[in-house]
């Protein structure tokens, strides 16, 4: 079954990713966030909720509903600034990150309406989203399942493992999104655990792959319409990124990771995001792990 | 009934039920044939298998999962703990060959830290049944409850007819004045051999099975803890299993005791097959009714069946 290609309104989708990237560039305050990787991977998820996703505010107990896993977990923020600017989440929200009194912290979790499951240890998500796959399956739905992994997350051996589970089952229900911004917490990628070819992997692994700009809607839109890429094959999208997109002055920054901006530096780097300079850093740069 | 006529029975009657392996297949060979669909073996993958019972959970479905104990507790600790243990979701955990009964497989295969770790995730249920009758007893109340359980799984046959299962409550055999043994999973058949053993030495003889660890009958402690000497008998490390939760309970409510661990100290036991696993670390019913006399009996020691499995 494939779905028809209906037009998008790039102009729109880019508009909001600004405001999706806005969200995430205010959160990187008062203890900061995982801003490098929540906007590599802003595009793509919005793409995913704003045009291919069945789900909705009124749908999001339906057992037929679509159903997204953020397996990298720390990209959280930009699922937050799409939730917001889908209707999804209340924007006063956003002012609770890290707050005591809310759930709003670096990680996803279920308190949050639309978060399917929580995550922060890397390789859990492509299991649990297998198993929501196979339900479907079992139950012959037509639902279908997202999950978006990091790159440094396919250091993992569960990721892969799941792979041969998936390819088992023929879960051609099931579509792995990978956030390639060819980082992984402290090292590019390449330097450290070296992924390429990673289409060639993926595909060894028995699945059909795509790889695009996940920086462009256009190509994300080819992609997603195409679904399912093959009938009984997994569906794997490798979605070529830029860790840090948006903000030239930390963008493919190693130590740009974690982000814990001062307020001066935020203001700054709101009118960087729309072309207008770009910003002197002066805060610490912060190398977690 | 066997555990997996049970299971199958359970599995039919309500469609919530999903068995899952990570091929270990011992004790649900034929259940695929009334399962179809329904029975997932996601091969040689511990950690996949939980990660992907908790998305069936998800949508609503009971998962009793399979693997070797050491595998489940201690490869997919993690998942356990991260997608069973912080969702509560109701994964039902069936653990192949735990403590002694992986006799001659070797300390890869020794869990002996289980009870341990799966009573220290918040949610998680830990019983463990003395023999086949019991198991079958405490299984449906385990299955329908509404949190992650673990069950050492152990189906050897006994001649003991057990009460029923109380939840949370242990299945007290015998009172006594002078000694009160607390023992659960396969050392219950031994202990029933020491309990004779002593009762022929003139001792009054208490004798507990926990069946349930977490949550842990805590009156039956208490009240064991009035006898002269408690005793507990355990196929697993001293830290973390039995005797640890009995000291919990008794410092919880200020009692003390007297108490007499037998357990494994900081070692793992030598591989051979059952029975003789059970003489050389001293776990036969005369062993322990001898440890806890301090002196040597003329008791014969009852033969002990071998080990049906042998995966």
């Amino acid at each position: 079954m494939s779905i028809q290609t209906t037009a998008i309104d790039k102009q729109q989708l880019q508009a909001t990713a600004l405001k999706v990237r806005e969200h995430i560039i205010r959160m990187a305050t008062d203890g900061g966030c995982f801003v490098g990787a929540s906007l590599s991977a802003a595009d793509l998820i919005l793409y995913l909720y704003s045009e291919w996703l069945n789900v909705n505010k009124s749908n999001l107990a339906d057992p037929n509903r679509d159903y997204l896993f953020l397996s990298k977990g720390h990209d959280v923020p930009a699922l937050y600034g799409t939730f917001v600017e889908l209707g999804l989440m209340d924007p006063e929200r956003l002012k609770n990150h890290l707050s005591i009194d809310d759930h709003i912290y670096w990680h996803p979790n279920t308190k949050i309406p639309g978060i399917e499951f929580h995550s922060g240890s890397l390789g859990h998500l492509p299991s649990v989203a297998i198993g929501v796959a196979l339900d479907i399956k079992i139950r012959g739905g037509k639902n279908r399942v997202v999950c978006i992994l990091g790159d440094g997350e396919l250091n993992e051996g569960t990721c892969w493992e799941a792979m041969l589970v998936a390819n088992a089952y023929q879960l051609d229900n099931m579509i792995f999104v990978v956030d390639r911004n060819q980082f992984q917490a402290n090292m590019p990628t390449e330097d450290l655990i070296p992924l390429e070819p990673l289409h060639d992997k993926f595909a060894a692994f028995g699945a059909a792959v795509k790889r695009i700009d996940g920086h462009d809607f256009d190509a994300l839109h080819e992609a997603f319409s195409a679904y399912p890429f093959h009938p009984g094959k997994v569906n794997v999208v490798i979605a070529d990124t830029v860790r840090g997109r948006g903000l030239p002055s930390i963008e493919r920054r190693a130590d740009r990771w974690f982000c814990n901006f001062t307020a001066t530096e935020i203001d700054s780097l709101l009118k960087e995001l729309h072309g207008e300079h770009q910003t002197q850093l002066t805060s610490e740069t912060l190398v977690v792990r | 009934m066997t555990y997996e006529e049970l299971l199958t029975q359970q599995a039919l009657a309500d469609d919530r039920f999903v068995v899952m392996t990570a091929e270990n297949r011992a004790l649900v060979r034929n259940i695929y044939a009334h399962l179809g669909n329904r029975f997932i073996d996601t091969g040689i993958t511990e950690q996949t298998m939980i990660g992907a019972a908790a998305g069936l959970a998800l949508r609503g479905r009971i998962p009793v999962v399979h693997a070797l104990a050491s595998f489940l507790t201690m490869r997919a600790f993690e998942f356990v703990r991260t997608d069973a243990g912080i969702p509560n979701l109701p994964i039902k955990l069936s653990s192949f060959i735990p403590g002694f009964l992986s006799d001659g497989n070797g300390p890869t295969h020794q869990a002996i830290e289980d009870i341990s770790l799966m009573r220290g995730i918040p949610n998680m249920t830990v019983f463990a049944p003395a023999d086949e009758d019991d198991l079958l007893k405490m299984l449906p109340q385990i299955w329908n409850y509404p949190s992650p359980s673990y069950v050492r799984i152990n189906t050897r046959k006994t001649e003991y007819e057990h009460a029923p299962f109380e939840f949370g409550r242990a299945e007290v055999i015998a009172e006594g004045s002078d000694v009160t043994i607390l023992t659960y999973g396969l050392l219950f058949e031994q202990v029933l051999e020491a309990v004779k053993i002593l009762e022929a030495e003139g001792l009054s003889v208490g004798f507990v099975n926990m069946r349930s660890l977490k949550p842990v009958d805590e009156q039956a402690i208490l009240n064991a803890a009035k006898s002269n000497l408690l005793v507990s008998v355990e196929d697993h490390f001293l830290t973390g299993g039995l005797y640890s939760i009995i000291a919990e309970v008794l410092l919880k409510h200020q009692a003390s005791a007297k108490v007499l661990p037998l357990a494994l100290n900081e070692k793992w036991f030598k591989p051979s097959l059952l029975p003789k696993v059970l003489e050389h670390e001293g776990f036969t019913g005369k062993q322990i009714a001898e440890r806890i006399l301090g002196y040597n009996t003329k008791a014969v020691q009852a033969t002990i069946a071998a080990q049906e499995f042998s995966e």
